[in-house]
């Protein structure tokens, strides 16, 4: 499903990723078979569920996962040209946080609670760019100042504990943003955060994108969050890509049994309904992906044939791909507003 | 943080207190006599016998013997060391050095060797390194503190003879040595009972240090210093070694307890003129003011060394440092 045309050049392209954790419940397949492309300046979102393989998908394009898991043979993801997975770890660790950046959920644990925040953003300008202590420092509150804390060399004197989590959030940002990356990963950025303090985070993610010219992957759960920063979606299901489109595109006709669940869950201002619909079921293990297609048995559409036979990703509109055998067989869709109500009723 | 002193100091006088008051009942309950000899030796005089009771106090009702007590102690006096024939606060003053040097050696050597054996240990779980450190802090850890005394002065002093037996300095010959060959001579006396110590503490370390390195390695922020792109050396050493470091401060306040008793036994079998090897001779001549005067020392020492634990978590840990601001 690459992107056809002779356009510019992906910033990133990820294909066949698969990342497995060998566990003693057995293989877990946590990221299998995703691949997409990440275009420059381009904000691309991942949405899904707990536990679809949306975090492992981001900590495997830093190579950052940890045994037991482990990025199996076959994957590629090429960053500016070069397949990092091939890459010494020397090498690597000069992408980490110099040109592939990234920001975490939870800033509170993110931060080293026995180092001053300045410190700990100084750390970043040091090792990449070798710089003298004075000069990371200076950086540091240069950075803190970037993202909106007042005072900021103040607070660059001050420990995690001390400041809020928006502020928090922002000082992990500033630690991101040293060594101007051209692409920000943001594993699920604002979840942790008040709603007020969440838009504003979100704000500064934009501001500072254009700044810096760079690409953003944001990871989330929030499909208003993506329609508000993203101009592309990849919907995530247990380890695999299942939709892919324009953010647009999504919303207005989103293919999958699965997105359709994800926005109908979606609260909607001034909607007339009492209640949000639910998609039943939880995601199954990722030692035991259901044979098939692995969202079947909680497929409102659901027939014999995804029961037996793994769908492919079918392009089922321009530049959007959906891995239902609905594509073939459209005429199985009912009404939405019955999945509304299933939904809410199982 | 003065605060913090200020209330820790307060405590640490409680403690002192009570320890010293169950010293004074717990010689009041043992058997014997503080004059021991003396009354039991029939060719001292009753009348003399009569003297030295009322001049010692001995003769007055409990609560008043306890009340001299206390206000002796308050204004530093200890009482006279008959078995000793000197006062108390001198035997003392003459053996405290020598069991503040070996265990101010034992506990650095302790918390380096520990620390490092953790960080070894939890670095490359599972392999072999960790499984023979595993081993090795096994069997210092469950053996009694005196048979490994005497195995390594069987070993390195008898079997092997590259160290002396005991002493603190080699008799006679140390009067004429130079002052580096001094220095040289005690350091050589200094080997095994340190070392004896040394490995008994470092394996009890070494086993918090691996756990809490563990569980410091999982935790967020540890990811977040390698995602910034730092050698996997900074992000041990550095990221988490700082903060696995924190529980094993707290062990510092509970080793000085465990080296104070284990100096007991080390000094005994090593002949080192500490406070130890006082205690037990003061304990042999019902020495009962030397005895008190120990115990009391001992619980001064465990309260200073749990209140200096404090004040480094302070120092190690800026969530505990209690005048920081805080920004809602």
């Amino acid at each position: 499903m690459t992107t056809p045309g002779t356009g510019p050049r992906p910033l990133l392209t990820v294909r066949d990723l698969r990342t497995y954790f060998r566990t003693d419940a057995g293989v877990a397949r946590a990221v299998d078979g995703v691949s997409f492309e990440v275009m420059p300046r381009e904000t691309i979102g991942i949405v899904g569920e707990s536990g679809c393989g949306k975090s492992v998908t981001s900590l495997s394009i830093m190579r950052l996962i940890r045994p037991p898991g482990t990025i199996e043979p076959g994957s590629v993801v090429e960053f500016e040209g070069r397949n990092v997975l091939e890459l010494p770890e020397g090498e690597m660790r000069q992408i980490r946080g110099n040109r592939i950046a990234m920001i975490f959920q939870e800033p509170m644990t993110s931060l080293n609670p026995v180092f001053t925040v300045g410190e700990q953003i100084a750390e970043v300008a040091r090792v990449h760019a070798h710089a003298t202590r004075r000069d990371a420092r200076d950086r540091a509150v240069e950075m803190l100042q970037l993202t909106g804390i007042p005072a900021p060399a103040q607070r660059a004197r001050e420990y995690p504990h001390q400041l809020s989590g928006g502020m928090r959030q922002r000082v992990m940002i500033a630690m991101a943003l040293v060594m101007n990356p051209t692409l920000l990963i943001a594993d699920e950025p604002t979840t942790a955060l008040d709603v007020t303090i969440q838009a504003q985070i979100l704000e500064l993610l934009q501001q500072l994108q254009e700044r810096f010219a760079m690409s953003i992957i944001l990871i989330t759960h929030d499909l208003g969050v993506i329609a508000e920063m993203a101009q592309r979606v990849l919907v995530m299901y247990a380890g695999e890509i299942v939709e892919q489109a324009s953010v647009s595109e999504l919303f207005a006709r989103p293919h999958h049994p699965y997105t359709e669940g994800l926005l109908a869950a979606m609260p909607t201002l001034g909607a007339a309904r009492s209640r949000l619909a639910v998609i039943p079921g939880t995601v199954p293990a990722p030692t035991r992906w259901p044979a098939g297609c692995r969202f079947h048995d909680r497929c409102r559409y659901a027939w014999d044939r995804p029961e037996r036979e793994h769908p492919p990703l079918y392009e089922v509109g321009a530049a959007h791909w959906s891995r239902c055998f609905l594509a073939e067989e459209p005429a199985r869709r009912h009404p939405l507003t019955d999945l509304k109500a299933a939904g809410g009723g199982a | 943080m003065r605060a913090l002193v200020a209330r820790r100091l307060l405590q640490a006088a409680v403690i002192v207190a009570i320890a010293a008051t169950t010293a004074f009942l717990l010689v009041q309950l043992a058997p014997g006599d503080p004059l021991g000899d003396l009354i039991e030796n029939p060719r001292v005089p009753p009348e003399v016998r009569e003297r030295l009771r009322a001049r010692w106090g001995l003769d007055r009702p409990m609560h008043e013997q306890y009340a001299l007590y206390l206000r002796n102690l308050a204004r530093g006096d200890l009482g006279w060391s008959f078995s000793q024939g000197r006062p108390v606060g001198e035997a003392i003053a003459a053996a405290l050095p020598n069991t503040l040097l070996l265990m101010s050696v034992a506990l650095i050597g302790a918390f380096v060797l520990g620390v490092a054996a953790g960080v070894i240990r939890a670095g490359r779980r599972g392999s072999v390194a960790d499984r023979a450190l595993g081993a090795g802090t096994l069997v210092f850890y469950s053996m009694p503190d005196f048979w490994l005394a005497i195995m390594a002065m069987l070993v390195f002093a008898y079997w092997i003879p590259v160290f002396p037996t005991s002493g603190m300095t080699t008799a006679v010959v140390y009067d004429y040595l130079s002052p580096l060959g001094k220095v040289i001579d005690r350091l050589r006396h200094l080997v095994l009972p340190a070392t004896t110590l040394v490995l008994l503490l470092a394996a009890i370390i070494a086993r918090y240090q691996r756990a809490a390195f563990l569980d410091v390695a999982t935790q967020d922020f540890v990811r977040t210093a390698r995602a910034k792109g730092l050698p996997e050396r900074a992000v041990l050493w550095r990221h988490v070694l700082r903060n696995a470091l924190l529980p094993v401060i707290t062990l510092l306040g509970l080793a000085l307890p465990m080296l104070v008793g284990g100096a007991v036994f080390i000094e005994q079998v090593f002949a080192w003129p500490g406070i130890g090897r006082l205690a037990v001779a003061a304990i042999a001549a019902r020495d009962h003011s030397l005895v008190m005067a120990i115990v009391v020392m001992g619980s001064v020492l465990v309260t200073l060394g749990s209140l200096l634990a404090d004040l480094l978590y302070a120092v190690a840990d800026p969530r505990l440092r209690l005048h920081a601001p805080t920004h809602a």
